[in-house]
This record gives structure tokens, sequence and C-alpha cells, in this order.
């Protein structure tokens, strides 16, 4: 801890200070915990059971035989890949789903959730990974909101606001304006709501996917608070790094059910990585480079006014060259949405220029710039990417509405785009019962092949990829990360954004860090570390 | 697609459902009124007559175009409210025109319908371009705008009109005797004859339904009303869609009073039919903007309208009970379609798991077994 007094105060978001960065918690707190009283705990100690818990859920991977321990005084995490049935189980103990089979038991009393509110009064909380704060709300109105039965709206919460701070060193200030506040300061506020309410079994959800390393550190000491306090913390990640740091039990699952539970110290993250898969764990590995001198994409100068006093984006200058990627890194938020959205054309830059492979298309419609080669993979692929109420066939269609092998003069030609999505089934190996199903009903990874797949149509000579494997699992990742390489060998040029940041370092040819809408810094992905990544899409790197 | 009988059974189901549930309905608020509710079915279920049939097919032919006319709408999440404005206004134009005979015979009807067309997508155009330009909700926009198209044409009958001879109606002058579009005596044994605008109509239908699903406009069309995010980032024009859309909407909308104007009311005068625009919206609703749907929805609520009108003489029942008939219809309709759609998707995603399963589990056998 003493170490670090650097990071910790670039940790603060500029623009708003933290009383937290002035004055240091008590270092060492994370060493107070002994490992063997959690660890080697007596079972009445148990928070949580879990027994044979399944569910069939629609779409989804059911869970079954899912048994789980939670001691109180530790953290435990839950890891898989997506679409393991970890999501599924959390709703079920949050009382959101009810399960088909099997029992919950917390406090050594077996309960039946009928609703979160049910689990919320066994003293059960959850935090989500997308935040649901009222941006133009205090914390305090925040946290009591809809517990205004605890200790009223005033003085008398404002007061239980502070001593729960303290006493888990969230250092939040009940007035302030959520709006004002950073993303790990929203995290604890958060955190506090849950504890407002009385809650001595916590459930995390992804918590860390939002912050950079830094704030990643900071939430793990809370987290060592919150244990040392007694309480249990259910963690769940597909980050095994972090795991292995702040879990005192790891329990994996795979397929819908739990295969093991661990101890950090028994495994390394590989061994994790093998039982969460099943089997061999892909990495995206830095491949021999394939830029050639081509020019593909060339931006200059770019700016985007915002609606605020600092543009969204300013001077944003970078070429793209033919079998290159070029990795965006940077905290979501910083404008890394609307440089896509503008080279897609779904904005209009308010000056600079934009030419692909030597046309100049900054004033080109979206419609033209797809139709000149430009693959687009949207971050939200469910908003962006994909009719979710229609078959997959007619998905094809989308975004390829005028070309080849989908159209015919003025019409559909339905036999050709059908016989078309039967290919990118089998190339990108898109598991689904036909082309006929809903893109509602495949799932997240499976979802994104296909996009992938249909994207990769037409022979584009530019990809703009925003988190191209988010929320996927690890075998479509994998699948994801070599299609992209294997385009990238081809002469493919790639714009690829991704908040996983050992995505970018192993697929990018060169990094470019963004912050606040300008490029900050460029990166070598062969020797920079996350953590470095980490410091300059705070604003440190570049001061450095 | 292959035909697929769980299907079909799905898609029936609702309308099935939804009609049972307003027979109920409103069999429980005739009872409460203390009306003889077995007579009331009587009467209205009796065997139309062919006179009653041919009348039947024509206004239905009318509600058919109200209906597609917001269903083009319906399908890209725009809500035109105000067919009826426009049909009106547009109706009222082509008679005036109609009436001076500018062309001969043939000639002189292409150019009324075309008209007709012209006025009623300008009208829904208005609405449009206040929506892209300004966001305008199209809802207020075209309420707004049955309220003006009321008024406007009220004001200018009072220019354009003739004195109708014996009464205290006026309306516009007639159009020419060559220039009416002649009936079809479809139905043996009835003194009336069927409207020729059936035929175009009919002919509309075809077209909604090819531009929909079988053109890349259509395809745009659908995609903008499923997803409007998506369809941006798929390089859609939605404001540009949104205007299309409109004023093609509008132009079916033009369509609406022309059985009338052409086959049975020569003029536009103030006893032209009105509300039709709103009655559209309900089959629209009905059919599920389904081509067919809406044809089997106008045909329902003509039959009901025509049932009714004997409700008064034979069982002293105001045949106002067949409007909260249609209105119960509708609404059941609408929740009963959700209902069976909820339905089919979880049973899609169920079979899509299972059948997924079943792949995995022969993946591994296969796999073990090597």
């Amino acid at each position: 801890m003493e170490d670090e007094p650097g990071t910790r105060a670039v940790a603060c978001v500029p623009g708003f200070v933290r009383p937290g960065c002035s004055s240091p918690r008590p270092s060492g707190a994370c060493a107070i915990e002994p490992r063997e009283s959690t660890t080697g705990g007596p079972p009445d100690e148990v928070a949580v059971q879990l027994r044979g818990i399944a569910k069939r859920f629609p779409g989804v991977i059911a869970n079954h035989d899912v048994d789980i321990a939670v001691r109180r005084g530790t953290v435990h995490a839950i890891v898989g890949e997506n679409g393991a049935g970890k999501s599924t189980l959390m709703k079920i103990l949050y009382g959101v789903q009810r399960p088909d089979d099997g029992t919950i038991t917390v406090g050594g009393t077996e309960r039946t959730f009928h609703s979160p509110s049910d689990a919320i009064a066994t003293g059960i909380g959850m935090v989500f990974q997308h935040f649901q704060l009222a941006d133009n709300l205090t914390v305090l109105e925040n946290v009591v909101l809809g517990a205004e039965r605890k200790h009223g709206i005033g003085d008398r919460a404002r007061e239980r606001i502070a001593e729960i701070s303290d006493s888990y060193s969230l250092d939040i200030e009940p007035d302030r304006l959520v709006a004002e506040l950073g993303v790990g300061a929203r995290q604890r506020v958060e955190i506090l709501k849950v504890l407002y309410r009385g809650a001595e079994i916590i459930i995390l959800d992804e918590p860390t996917a939002v912050l950079v390393p830094q704030e990643v550190d900071e939430l793990f000491d809370n987290l060592r608070e919150l244990k040392t306090e007694g309480l249990a913390v259910i963690f769940i990640s597909h980050k095994l790094d972090e795991v292995l740091a702040v879990a005192d039990e790891i329990t994996v699952m795979r397929r819908g059910t739990t295969v093991a539970t661990v101890t950090p110290a028994e495994v390394t993250a590989r061994q994790l990585a093998e039982l969460m898969v099943g089997s061999e764990l892909p990495s995206p590995a830095t491949e021999e480079s394939t830029v050639t001198d081509r020019v593909m994409l060339s931006v200059r100068d770019l700016t985007l006014a915002g609606g605020g006093r600092r543009p969204l984006l300013s001077d944003i200058s970078f070429d793209i060259h033919a079998g290159e990627v070029l990795g965006i890194a940077g905290v979501e938020g910083n404008g890394q949405a609307e440089l896509v959205e503008t080279i897609m054309g779904m904005r209009r830059p308010t000056s600079g220029t934009i030419a692909l492979g030597g046309d100049d298309i900054t004033e080109w419609p979206t419609r033209q710039r797809r139709e000149a080669g430009i693959g687009f993979i949207p971050e939200d692929r469910q908003r962006h990417a994909l009719l979710l109420d229609a078959p997959l066939w007619e998905n094809r269609i989308l975004g390829h509405q005028t070309r080849e092998p989908n159209v015919n003069g003025p019409f559909i030609d339905r036999r050709a785009a059908r016989k078309d999505t039967q290919r990118i089934i089998e190339e990108y190996d898109v598991r689904t019962p036909g082309i006929d199903v809903l893109a509602a009903a495949l799932s997240g990874g499976n979802q994104q092949k296909l996009i992938v797949g249909r994207e990769m149509s037409g022979d584009p000579v530019l990809l703009v990829a925003a988190h191209p494997t988010r929320g996927v699992d690890v075998g479509a990742q994998a699948a994801i990360w070599d299609i992209i390489r294997a385009a990238r060998r081809g002469g493919l040029a790639v714009l690829l954004i991704s908040a996983d940041l050992d995505e970018l370092i192993g697929l990018s040819d060169t990094i470019q860090v963004i912050l606040r809408g300008r490029l900050v810094g460029v990166c070598d992905p062969a020797t920079v570390t996350p953590q470095d990544l980490g410091s300059s899409m705070t604003g440190a790197g570049a001061a450095a | 697609m292959r035909f697929d009988p769980r299907r079909v059974a799905l898609t029936l189901a609702a309308p099935v459902l939804a009609l049972v549930a307003a027979v109920a309905i409103a069999s429980l608020v005739l009872a409460a009124a203390g009306d003889p509710v077995i007579e009331v079915w009587r009467t209205i279920l009796q065997p139309p007559k062919p006179r009653n049939v041919v009348n039947i097919i024509n206004s239905a032919s009318v509600l058919y175009l109200s209906g597609l006319a917001v269903a083009i709408g319906f399908r890209m999440n725009l809500f035109n409210i105000g067919v009826d404005g426009q049909y009106r206004l547009a109706a009222f134009v082509a008679a005036v025109v109609a009436a001076q005979g500018w062309l001969p015979g043939v000639l002189n009807i292409v150019l009324t319908i075309v008209v007709a067309m012209l006025v009623g997508a300008m009208w829904a155009g208005v609405a449009a371009i206040l929506k892209v330009t300004r966001g305008v909700s199209e809802v207020i926009s075209t309420i707004m705008l049955n309220a003006i198209a009321t008024a406007l044409v009220a004001y200018l009958l009072r220019k354009a009109s003739v004195q109708v001879a014996g009464s205290n109606n006026i309306g516009t002058a007639p159009i020419p005797e060559d220039s009416r579009m002649p009936g079809i005596a479809l139905i043996p044994g009835a003194p009336n004859e069927v409207y020729g605008f059936v035929v175009v109509a009919i002919a509309a239908g075809i077209a909604y339904s090819v531009l929909l699903s079988r053109t890349t406009f259509g395809f745009n069309l659908r995609a903008t009303g499923r997803s409007e995010s998506a369809a941006v980032a798929s390089g859609i024009d939605v404001k540009r869609m949104v205007v299309i859309a409109m004023l093609i909407s509008g132009g079916v909308a033009g369509l609406v009073g022309m059985p009338l104007l052409l086959g049975s009311a020569y003029s536009y005068g103030l006893t032209f039919q009105s509300g039709l625009g709103f009655a559209g919206i309900a089959v629209a609703l009905l059919g599920r903007n389904n081509p067919v749907g809406i044809a089997i929805g106008a045909l329902l609520f003509s039959y009901l309208n025509e049932q009714s009108n004997p409700l008064q003489i034979l069982v002293g029942v105001s045949d106002d009970i067949v409007k909260i008939v249609q209105g119960i219809v509708v609404l059941t309709v609408v929740i009963a379609y959700e209902v069976v759609r909820r339905y089919g998707v979880a049973q899609e995603q169920r079979k899509v798991a299972r059948e997924l399963a079943n792949q995995r589990r022969r993946d591994s056998e296969e796999v073990s077994a090597a």
C-alpha cells in the first residue's frame, strides 16, 4: 500500500476531489484479515448455502446441481465463462428468478424468495454491473430512495450514511450530486446503498468491468474492509487475476453447474481458466506484423463539438494501414463511441476529414461508407447490429441491403440471402438450429459470431470493431480473435476499440490512448503493460 | 418457410381468443343493461341477405384501404392518426377536380385518383416534415391536422358547393356520368352492385405485401420499425424513411374516400362518410398489419356494422352495442396477440436451447466414441 501514493492520486478522476485522496486510508487494512479465520471457519458461519439449485430458463443453459456455501467474513468469487449460468444463479439468489429445484439457506434457515424485496429482507444485497443511480439526485437521495422507512430521508439518514461510509472506508459524502462522481465513487455509492438496507451478504456482479486497474485496487480495499466486518461478499467475475487477488474461496461454474471450489493458494490463473473452459485457454497473442505502407483510413484533425463546454472529439488524427490493427484504449466515455459513430457517418464532424483508401468520405452517408467496404461491429450489438425480432437470414441483410447477394434490383433476393446466411453459420460456427430462428433466441456469443461473419462478408477493406468480444464466451472470443487476425493477414485495416486491455495489447499493432476526446499517447503493444495503459488512460501517463 | 402446424395454431389462437373474450364482455354489458342477450346475437349472426353481402363488401373495401394506410405507418412505428383528415381533404379536392371534367371518361377517373393520393400524401407530409425537422410527434401533429382538415373542408365546401336540389345538403358538383366507376354484379340476386374500386383495394393490398416483404425499401422500413438504432447503424436514412413512409401512408389514405366518391356518392357533401380513418386504426390493429389480416378485420367490422342495422327495429337495442363490440375486439386483440407472441418467443428460445443441447450431446458422444 505504502508504495502506491502516486497511483492513488491518479485514480482520482480529474474534475473532482475526493477527500480520501489527501488522507490515505489506514494502511495495511488488507493485511489485518488473517486467512485462517475465514477458510477454516466452522459450518455455523456459513452465510448462504445453495444446494442442488436447478433452473430451466428459455434460451440460456439451465442451472443444474449448483452447490455453493459462502462463509461470513470472506470474499467468495464465482467465476465462469459467459453463459455458464452465473447471472441466472445470482438472479435466483436475489429473488428475481425462482429456482425449479434446490434450496437456498440463509443464516441456517431455508428461504423461498418471491421477489428481490424478500432477498433484501433477509440481508442479501446486490450491486449490478450497470449502476442504478439517478444522476441528478444527491448520494443521500439515491441511497434513501425506496428505503425511506429505514431512517427517514433527512438528518438521521445522513448520519447513518456517514457512519457506514466511515466504518467501511467508503469515502462517500452524502450531499454530493451523483452526476459529479466518477465511476469508482458511484460504485461505492451502490455498495453503500446495499449496506444501508442492512445487507450482510453482498453480491457484486462483474464490479471491475467498468474500472481502470487503479480503481480496481481501491475496490478490493473496500471489499477487504467489508469482510473484516464479518460480511459475506459474493464476487462475480471472469477476470482471473483479480479473482485470485481478492477472493478467499473460488467457485468455478461451467455449463450451468458448479465444477469446483478452490482457494487461491491451490491454483494458478491458468488452472482456473482451464477449469472454467474445460479445456486449453485461448489467448490473444501478438503475431508477426502484417502492416503494409498502404494507408487505408486516414483521419485528420477530426473535431466533434458537443453540447457542453468541451468538444466530444478534438483534433483526432491517425492513419490505419492495410494489414494494421489500431487499438484505441481509454476509459469508457472518453470519446470512443463518438469516434466510431463519426467514422461510420452516424455523426457529422464539426471539422476535420476522413479518407478511406484515398477517397474523402467526410460527407458520405453511412450507407455509402458501408458500400465502400467498411465493416462495422458496434458496441451494443442488440441495439445497433441486430433486429432481435427478425429471423437470422433477415439479420444477414441488415447493413448490406444494397449489396450482393442480398438484393436483386429493388427486390430482396430471399433465396440468395438465405443461402449466404447458411454459409455464415457454417463458416463462423454460429450455433443455431436454423436460419429461421429469431436473433433473440441465440446466445450472445452466437449473435456476435453472426455479426462478425456478416461484416466480414463482401470483402471489407476496413473493419471498425467496438468491443468485439464483450459479453461473449471464451470459445467465441477466441474464434473472433482468429477471424480478426486472419483478416489482418489478408490486408484488412482494423480500428479496434476495447475495454479489455489484454485484447487490445494482444491484437493491436499500435495502441492510441484516448482521454477526454483527444488522442494523448501512442503505446507499443509489444512492450506496454495493462498497468501502464491504465495510467495513461486516466491521464497520468500523459503527464509523465 | 416450411408449414408448421404449431405456428399456424399460434397465429389463429390470438384472434379467436380475442373474439371470444369480446363476445363475452359485450354479453355482460347487454345483460347489465337488461337487454335480451340471445336475441341480439341471433340478429347479428343471422345469415346476411345478398343485398347486405354487397354492402359488407363495399364498406369493407373502404375500411381495408384505411387499414392499409395506417398499417404502413405502424410497420415503421409511425402512428398516423391523421388518415381521417387526409382522406376527407383528399376526397374533397378530388371531387372538385373530378367535377370539372377536364379529361374524358376513364382518364378523369385516373386523374381523380392521382389527385386524391397527392392531396392525402401532402397532408401527411406536413406531419412528416414537422417530425424530421422539429421532432414533433406525428401522433400530436396528425391529430391537429385532422381538426384543421375538418375546418378547411367545411370552409372550402361553402365556396365550391352547389345546393343539392330539394335538401339542405350542400356538396361539390357531381362528377360527370362518364367518369363514374361502374359497379360489378358480383353477388347473384342482389339488387345492388359491388364497387368497381374493390379491384383497386385488392391491388393496393397486393402492392403493400410485395413492397413490404419483397423489396429493399420494405426491408428498410421494417428494419426501422423494429429497431431504429440498428437501422441507423446499417446505413438507413431514418428521416428520409419517415418522410417516405408518411407520404405513402397519406397517399393510400387518399384512396379511402374514392370507392364512395366514384362508386356511390359522386360528389363530396356534408353527408360524406367520416370517421373511416379511426376505424382504419382499429382494423390495422386487428389485422396485425398483415394484408390478409387487415382484409379479415375490415370484413369483420363491416359485417358487424351491417348486421347491427336491424337491431333497433327487431329487438329494440341500440346498434351502438356493435361499436362497443368493435372497441372491445381491438383491445382484446392487442392483448391476445401480445400474450401469444410472448408465448411463441419463449417456445422458440426453448426449442433452440433444446436443439443445441441435443447437438452438444451428440458431439460429446462422438468424441467419447472416438
